[in-house]
């Protein structure tokens, strides 16, 4: 169900802001700061319960505002929000959020700052702190870090304890904004692997990101967002679904190699010095190889290629991923 | 997306409530009917003693900062000073009026730190406190996980401003506590000779050392109350600080200029002082009592204004 976004105001979910099936429903979702820049203009978004749903945008496309208003920090000036069906009291205690990056207090130590955010939360018990606090620690991984002060922390420590602090209860949505900012590839791997775990618990997850390739990992769903519109939403599967998967031949004898191919019925043949590409169409990778070899082409190396989130980006907006202004 | 098995993971979650459904994607579990139970995991909803916990959590914060604990040690070791400096100086005989009297009995001292220090250094240091309340965590963007935990505004106001008062009051007994105890050591104990001649008893006078810090206290609650409504409004916690730091020592200025001696009762630092009218006999409850009143104003007032402005206030830090 790629869905372009027309005029502003066309809906693109079909869902009524009540879905109680859906985790986050926007509708018309509009911020205009007081300077008069259009942060979101109409946003019509619909989270299903149990994605794990991602949030593309180049910088400054509007995605930590738009968070930023389901989380109830900013007022739209335009449209209406909900989590979870809820209203925005009782839904926050079940949303664990992570907004534009870790924020502690820096003379506190990692547990102490745990316990600090989870005594505003009025659902959460100070009977059970101290355990729940251990456990969204350990997850992160920062159990030995959990006594040294906040202050001390490195750019990937304050990182994971955003992230504990975003499960330090039970939640049934999960709001991250950016989570792998700052983390070392090993940390990157770590979220990208405790996201899709926690899925699997059956909490939603809603993550942005400018990163197309960890959507592309971690997400079943996805939007785009361009200058505060949405570009396109969908599953991953039916986003990419628009463009055709490909196979790349690498081989020192590109003309007969082009020959085979389009011989074989392939459509789109292209190539280039030592590659030849083509849409592999209804084709098994391992027929087309054994034609190539047969007809004597040197094939050094054979591969499908999936087309990607990014390759739909471009195909969207035939355009770079550069800074919204 | 994946492949992977349908059923129930059996994967540690620690820390993750089992919801009612263990499948990890929508292509798993496509087109179900909307009116489904919702799959929310029963949860407590307001616990009782909330309020509380986080009031806890603040007052912790607050009196675990060195920051904060410097200025009330601080503020201590000045009832000191200036005790052993009146009895280093209570020799000659040129002293007089409240000087003598403190020298002559234990508890002046107290009443003399008290006046001398709720002019500016008392309210510096609640200033701090409360102007840093909001604006610290605004700055710090504390603010926006302490909202989405949720904190909740009004609650989380509350709770800021109590956790200032208490500030306020420890502030003032800090003080209180250290020129007794300064006054009890350096000089005679016995019956107390007040202000307007008469003699009353010793406990007599602790009893009005206590209306004192009970008056002083909710003075500097009012000051709290002006630096939590300024510390409202910004993200600077600097700012909100020493706006109301400036905005007390400009009414001290006006309120020494004879020409404006008609809004005089109507400027905080007119009252400060107010508490002296316990060292009459009989009380000068009248005058107590319009103390209170005008300080009582401030904070409705204030915070009034801190609740519109904090309420609807966009969190962009
Ligand atoms: N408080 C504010 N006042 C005015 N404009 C703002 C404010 N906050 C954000 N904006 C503008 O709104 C637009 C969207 O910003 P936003 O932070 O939502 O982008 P983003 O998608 O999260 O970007 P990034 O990937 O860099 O985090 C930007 O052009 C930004 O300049
Ligand atoms: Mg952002």
């Amino acid at each position: 169900m790629t869905t372009v976004a027309q005029e502003a105001g066309a809906p693109t979910g079909a869902a009524p802001p009540s879905d109680p099936g859906a985790a986050i429903v926007t509708s018309g979702l509009t911020k205009r700061f007081r300077g008069g820049q259009t942060a979101v203009d109409a946003l019509d978004l619909t989270v299903p319960r149990g994605s794990v749903y991602g949030f593309l945008g180049p910088n400054g496309s509007g995605k930590t505002t738009t968070i930023r208003m389901l989380l109830g920090l900013i007022t739209p000036t335009g449209g209406t929000c909900s989590l979870l069906g809820l209203p925005l009291a009782l839904a926050l205690p079940r949303v664990g959020a992570l907004v534009e990056g870790p924020a502690f207090y820096p003379y506190l130590t990692g547990e102490a700052n745990l316990r600090r955010f989870d005594a505003a939360d009025p659902t959460a018990s100070g009977a059970t702190v101290r355990r729940r606090v251990g456990e969204a620690l350990e997850r992160v991984g920062l159990t030995a870090a959990a006594g040294k002060r906040y202050r001390n922390y490195s750019l990937g420590m304050r990182q994971r304890l955003a992230i504990a602090a975003a499960l330090l209860g039970p939640r049934e949505l999960l709001i991250l904004d950016e989570p792998t900012n700052g983390l070392d590839p090993q940390g990157t791997r770590e979220v990208r692997a405790l996201v899709k775990e926690i899925a699997a618990g059956g909490t939603t997850v809603f993550v942005s990101s400018h990163l197309l390739a960890e959507v592309e990992q971690m997400c079943t769903h996805a939007a785009i967002m361009r200058t505060g519109r949405l570009v396109a939403d969908g599953t991953i599967a039916s986003l990419s679904g628009g463009l055709a998967t490909r196979v790349s031949v690498e081989t020192p004898d590109a003309a007969d190699a082009a020959r085979v191919l389009a011989a074989l019925g392939l459509a789109d043949v292209r190539s280039a010095a030592g590659a030849v590409t083509a849409e592999l169409g209804g084709h098994a990778p391992e027929r087309v190889n054994a034609a190539l070899v047969g007809e004597g082409v040197a094939v050094r190396g054979l591969a499908v290629v999936r087309p990607s989130l990014e390759d739909v980006f471009v195909g969207l907006t035939g355009e770079g991923f550069d800074v919204d202004g | 997306m994946s492949t992977a098995d349908t059923g129930t993971r059996t994967r540690r979650t620690p820390g993750l409530v089992p919801v009612t459904e263990t499948l990890s994607t929508v292509e798993r579990r496509p087109e179900e009917p909307s009116d489904r139970p919702a799959p929310l995991a029963p949860q407590a909803g307001r616990r009782a003693g909330a309020f509380w916990r986080l009031l806890v959590s603040e007052l912790s914060l607050t009196f675990h900062r060195p920051r904060n604990l410097a200025m009330l040690a601080a503020l201590a070791t000045v009832p000191v000073i200036m005790g052993v400096s009146l009895r280093l100086f209570a020799g000659d005989d040129q002293v007089g009026g409240m000087i003598a009297a403190v020298a002559g009995n234990s508890l002046m001292l107290t009443f003399l730190a008290l006046s001398a220090l709720v002019l500016l250094m008392m309210p510096i240091a609640v200033s701090v406190v409360a102007g840093d309340a909001l604006a610290g965590e605004a700055g710090g963007g504390t603010l926006r996980y302490l909202l989405a935990a949720p904190a909740g505004r009004t609650r989380l106001l509350a709770v800021k401003y109590l956790n200032a008062v208490v500030y306020a009051y420890a502030v003032t007994a800090v003080v209180a506590l250290s020129a007794l105890v300064t006054g009890l050591v350096l000089f005679p104990a016995g019956d107390v000779v007040l202000l307007s001649g008469t003699t009353v008893t010793m406990t007599d006078g602790l009893l009005r050392i206590a209306l004192t810090v009970g008056y002083v206290g909710f003075a500097l609650s009012a000051v709290a109350a002006v630096a939590l409504a300024i510390s409202a409004f910004t993200e600077v916690p600097i700012g909100a600080i020493a706006g109301t730091v400036v905005l007390i020592i400009a009414c001290q200025v006006l309120r020494a200029i004879p020409a404006l001696e008609a809004i005089a009762p109507y400027l905080l630092p007119t009252r400060f002082t107010g508490f002296d009218a316990v060292l009459r006999s009989p009380i000068d409850t009248g005058a107590l009592t319009e103390g209170l009143l005008t300080f009582g104003a401030y904070i409705v007032m204030s915070l009034s204004i801190a609740w519109a402005h904090f309420t609807g206030k966009d969190v962009t830090s």
